[in-house]
């Protein structure tokens, strides 16, 4: 049986092409129509896909679908195919679904924006290309998509390219991935080089004839290794993490689709799908839990001390996407894709309503001018006083589960550091984003107009183009209606992962087993330890880190609650610590120090002046110079005096009856 | 009888000559007297050969030769009475019209 799912990403690119090639002629509401129209057909199939997959026998999943032959050489070929799983279906409906409702908010957020068309083509765009990398049936496929959402990302972190800040972040995320990719394709190159095909299914049988490789390092190990570089940089961890935080400088809305959903999370679905690799090569797998459990914490200690409203949750998408690798870094597979989809969830919430912030506020993103505007911006308000709940953990909203569930794997899986490092970073989160909560809706308002200045002009009035406009004021409907779904989600989504511990059934779990069981089938059992810790060690754990995440809220509430004052005076008492980690750790100047600059001066002064200029223009010059002045000399045979030529002629003839005669002579 | 050498040194001084008048000169008629001159040296070996090998075809080309330089002569002083009266000079250097 075909569900005809090629159907799915074709939606959404036709409605880019639709949108791209002419809507520049377009009025708003028909650019709005296509863009929207094709998205919503694309979730609507995914819900009709989802219907479909339930009623199929576990022997019929994965549901595979084959269309034609990409591309074959020798032995090796690639297909375009379809491979849809619990793990693509969870990811199909995240990304469509999620997606969908952020192309609805877009409505609203960018109704004053020039290039309207554009930018809906692009996100169809990136639709496609997102869609394309969760349903492709083998790497090649993926990795098409996995560039196209990073051209999709560049196009739409350029999407201002008049500003230089804008134009230069979309370069350096365009960049950073490029190195990432690097490591991706040679893993892929390795995996053609010894299985000889890259077709997810055949990889995964050829894969688990290998043995494990617990003692160093092998084949296996180094695909890994590589796969977790191009991880790294698609999924902003350490050490490529650096160009998500620069990537704000995009609308807001491309923040919460692109950098915060749906395609950061590729690397953590690409670790996750290559769970056969991972499982029998620990060490990589060790990799991928010490990198997300870095990255979690490093990430967080950057996000207490900024003041950019976006720049806060760039760092604790950082933060959080580190949650998911080190779910996946300790096998627990399932723990990391929950956590994944419990995030696109809070996460795209909270930059929507920081969105809606924004846009209430005319352009402001910095936090010391908010405040006070739980008056100002109710829906949003609430909707992002879910969200904090989740992302911090506060039972039972969404975050809790995912996070707990990591929480608890790294702890019965063993690695005791690991789940420490954790916690710490879930009472940091909380902290983190209480102090955005606080220091944006409660206290007086700090902005530069204050509430005299507005002109009374309430929620959807026509603030037509200067937005240079007065009282903040709460968001169109079209904008808090996805809030308020997306509110919605966050507060249950996490109720289908309740662990047994709390006597909840986890239909997660359940509904996701059997993608990564017959991918570890052989390999060392790390899993069933969640069920041998016994429910009640998993209760206290539980305890523990809500008390955490209770002890960073009242911590948030004292210093930008109580006492506002205090945090400037222990900023200055911190002194130079604090402004190291306001400048995010120096890293963007060491990376410009020891990679950056010297690859300039390599290119400036070997390759451009070195190569291009000494060697390959100065012989084109020279040859076109030497051309110049032999012809100098040669033209002035052409006088264009008749006699001349007659005696050129004669001169010639005679040259040449001389050398008959010398050779008559001889 | 008179060797051939010297015919043929004759011949060669006389199409130098004509050579050099073409070269050299700038009068149009003396240009085309200089072509005649060398025609005519070049006859003068023709038929020095014809006479040293016996043979007809030497005489003919002579003929030939004077038919052509006949014929010359008639369109070659058309076109320099034609050019004398639009240019009113003989100066091959200001004859020069097509020049870039």
């Amino acid at each position: 049986m075909s569900m005809h799912l090629w159907i799915i990403p074709l939606l959404p690119l036709t409605g880019a092409a639709i949108n791209g090639l002419l809507g520049k002629r377009f009025p708003k509401a028909l650019v709005n129509t296509i863009a929207l129209g094709f998205t919503a057909a694309a979730f609507l199939m995914a819900l009709w896909v989802a219907m479909q997959f339930a009623g199929l026998s576990p022997d019929q999943v994965p549901h595979i679908e084959r269309y034609a032959t990409w591309l074959s050489a020798g032995s090796f070929s690639a297909e375009y195919g379809i491979y849809l799983d619990q793990l693509s279906l969870i990811m199909l409906l995240v990304v469509t679904g999620v997606g969908f409702l952020i192309h609805v908010y877009s409505v609203g957020y960018m109704a004053h924006e020039g290039g309207y068309y554009r930018y809906f083509a692009y996100l169809n765009i990136f639709m496609f290309f997102m869609l394309t990398l969760v349903l492709a049936n083998n790497y090649l496929l993926m990795f098409v998509g996995w560039e196209g959402v990073g051209l999709a990302s560049y196009l739409l972190i350029g999407f201002w390219f008049l500003k230089k800040s804008a134009a230069d972040a979309g370069k350096k995320a365009f960049i950073t991935n490029r190195v990432g990719d690097f490591g991706f394709l040679i893993a892929l190159f390795l995996l053609i080089k010894h299985f000889g095909t890259l077709q997810y299914e055949s990889l995964a049988k050829l894969v688990s004839q290998h043995p494990v490789e617990s003692a160093g390092a092998g084949l296996l190990t180094a695909i890994g290794l590589l796969m977790l570089v191009g991880a790294t940089g698609k999924s902003a961890q350490i050490p490529l993490y650096v160009w998500l935080p620069d990537a704000m400088e995009g609308p807001t809305p491309v923040s919460a689709l692109i950098h915060a959903a749906t395609m950061v999370t590729a690397g953590v679905y690409m670790v996750a799908r290559s769970s056969p690799i991972f499982d029998r090569a620990p060490d990589a797998r060790l990799a991928v839990a010490v990198i997300g459990t870095l990255t979690a914490i490093f990430a967080a200690s950057i996000g207490i001390v900024q003041t950019d409203i976006k720049k806060v949750l760039a760092y604790s998408t950082i933060s959080q996407l580190g949650y998911m690798f080190m779910a996946c870094g300790v096998a627990d597979y399932i723990g990391g894709i929950f956590h994944l989809m419990t995030h696109a969830f809070f996460k795209g919430l909270l930059f929507l309503a920081a969105g809606s912030i924004i846009h209430g506020l005319g352009g402001e993103q910095d936090m010391r001018h908010m405040g006070g505007l739980r008056k100002y911006l109710p829906y949003t308000f609430w909707s992002m006083t879910v969200a904090t709940f989740a992302i911090a953990g506060l039972p039972p909203f969404a975050g809790f589960f995912s996070k707990d569930r990591i929480l608890w794997s790294a702890w019965s899986s063993g690695n005791h550091i690991i789940w420490l490092v954790g916690v710490v970073t879930a009472g940091m989160t909380s902290f983190y984003m209480f102090r955005l909560w606080f220091l944006t809706f409660f206290g007086e308002y700090r902005g530069p107009n204050p509430e005299t200045a507005g002109h009374g002009h309430d929620a959807d009035a026509q603030h037509a183009g200067d937005h240079g406009h007065g009282a903040p004021h709460e968001s169109p409907w079209v904008m808090v209606v996805p809030l308020m779904i997306l509110a919605l989600l966050s507060a249950v989504g996490g109720w289908v992962g309740v662990p047994h511990s709390l006597h909840g059934s986890d239909h997660f779990e359940a509904f996701l087993a059997p993608v990564f069981q017959a991918a570890s089938a052989g390999t060392v059992a790390s899993e069933p330890a969640s069920e041998a810790g016994g429910s009640s060690t998993e209760l206290i754990f539980s305890a523990i880190s809500v008390g955490l995440v209770a002890l960073g809220f009242l911590l948030a509430w004292y210093l930008y609650y109580k006492r506002p004052d205090l945090p400037a005076r222990m900023a200055k008492a911190a002194g130079g610590l604090y402004t190291l980690v306001l400048d995010k750790y120096k890293i963007d100047e060491l990376y410009g120090a020891v990679i950056i600059q010297p690859l300039i001066a390599l290119s400036t002064n070997v390759f451009w002046k070195g190569i291009d200029r000494g060697l390959i223009d100065r012989a084109v010059d020279d040859g076109a110079e030497g051309a110049l002045e032999t012809s100098d000399a040669v033209r002035h045979m052409q006088s264009g005096n008749i006699r001349s030529y007659a005696g050129w002629v004669a001169v010639g003839a005679t040259a040449v009856i001389a050398f008959m005669v010398w050779r008559g002579l001889r | 009888m008179v060797p051939l050498s010297y015919y043929l040194v004759l011949s060669a001084i006389l199409f130098a000559c004509g050579i050099a008048g073409f070269l050299i000169k700038r009068n149009i008629i003396t240009i085309f007297l200089s072509i005649e001159l060398m025609l005519n040296g070049v006859n003068l070996s023709f038929v020095a050969f014809a006479a040293q090998l016996n043979k007809l075809e030497g005489h003919i080309f002579v003929f030939f030769v004077m038919v052509v330089a006949a014929a010359e002569a008639a369109v070659g002083l058309a076109i320099i009475i034609a050019v004398f009266r639009t240019r009113e000079t003989l100066n091959v250097d200001r004859v020069n019209l097509l020049r870039l």
